[in-house]
């Protein structure tokens, strides 16, 4: 089953991307705020159902994928699994 | 008789940098350097280990996340568990954090600029085995190089971790914090790099404050244990 694991810089956690992303926005005209640059994991995960999918990315964030320190996580499941 | 020489361990990672400088500086210093290749997962009969700077792994996905799992890391951890001494410098740290082994995470320092230069660290403890040769309020100046140094403790750190301030913050770090260690005292971490600071033909002597400390620290360790 195909995952899409989004991870971000937690609220409250100083940005300078972002911020960056932000004035490069603005100087070419668009009226933007609150700009935030996280990550994107793309994987494909062995499983029979997506409870299962999900449990595995789920362990797979906590593990390595994200710092819960400074870092949250969405985890979007695609597709049915292998009949 | 003269005093034994400690035996501190300098792990070397695929992409550590700093680790012959490590090596150099703590054999300056009076210490038997053993270099350690990241690939062992024991440890051989050492005082303490030196994690050194570079750019572990490549660094991917996050600083220090990818040399977290190397099995000489899993050795250092026990090892530190054991109550055995442990300094990580600049990526060094970077991995005792994502190990668990040092409370905080660090992240792109706030300017987005690779910062290199000296700074000014206060030293906030000098009851350390790290900083028992500086006095508490002395000023080290230490150099500084990387990308992603600005230190983010966790909720609720106990001010007493916190071993060295920068002067003038370089990176954003909260607090000015530039080293902190465990609960215990056996584990600390900073970004400035002591390594290169060993000898006043470098530009500043003041990193053998920390590493010949941890020297004594290790010395101390080997006749306990004699």
């Amino acid at each position: 089953m195909k995952a899409t694991v989004l991870v971000r810089p937690k609220a409250g956690i100083l940005d300078p991307q972002g911020d960056a992303v932000e004035r490069a926005l603005e100087h070419l005209g668009f009226s933007v705020s609150g700009a935030r640059v996280g990550k994107v994991v793309d994987l494909e995960v062995e499983a029979d159902d997506e409870a299962g999918a999900r449990a595995q990315v789920e362990r797979m964030c906590e593990q390595l994928l994200a710092n819960p320190l400074i870092e949250s996580y969405e985890i979007e499941l695609h597709g049915q699994p292998a009949a | 008789m003269a005093s034994p020489q400690p035996r501190i361990g300098v792990i070397t990672y695929p992409g550590s940098q700093d680790d012959r400088d490590a090596l150099w500086a703590l054999a300056a210093l009076d210490a038997e350097a053993v270099p350690v290749w990241h690939e062992e997962p024991e440890l051989p009969a050492l005082d303490a280990v030196v994690l050194p700077g570079g750019f572990s792994y490549g660094d991917y996905l996050r600083c220090g996340a990818i040399a977290r799992f190397s099995p000489t890391t899993a050795a250092v951890c026990a090892f530190a568990e054991s109550g055995g001494l442990v300094l990580g410098i600049c990526n060094g740290f970077q991995i005792l954090c994502e190990a668990g082994l040092l409370p905080g995470a660090l992240l792109r320092n706030e300017s987005l600029r690779f910062v290199c230069r000296d700074v000014p660290l206060h030293v906030e403890r000098a009851d350390t085995a790290f900083t028992a040769r500086c006095r508490t309020g002395q000023i080290l100046v230490i150099p500084v190089k990387h990308g992603d140094g600005r230190y983010v403790p966790p909720p609720g750190l106990d001010p007493a971790q916190v071993v060295l301030r920068y002067r003038d913050n370089p990176n954003g770090s909260v607090d000015d914090i530039a080293g902190v260690c465990n609960e215990t005292g056996n584990v600390m971490g900073l970004m400035p790099h002591p390594e290169h600071a060993v000898d006043p033909l470098l530009g500043s002597a003041d990193g053998a404050f920390i590493l010949a400390s941890l020297v004594d620290a290790a010395r101390d360790r080997a006749l306990a244990a004699a």
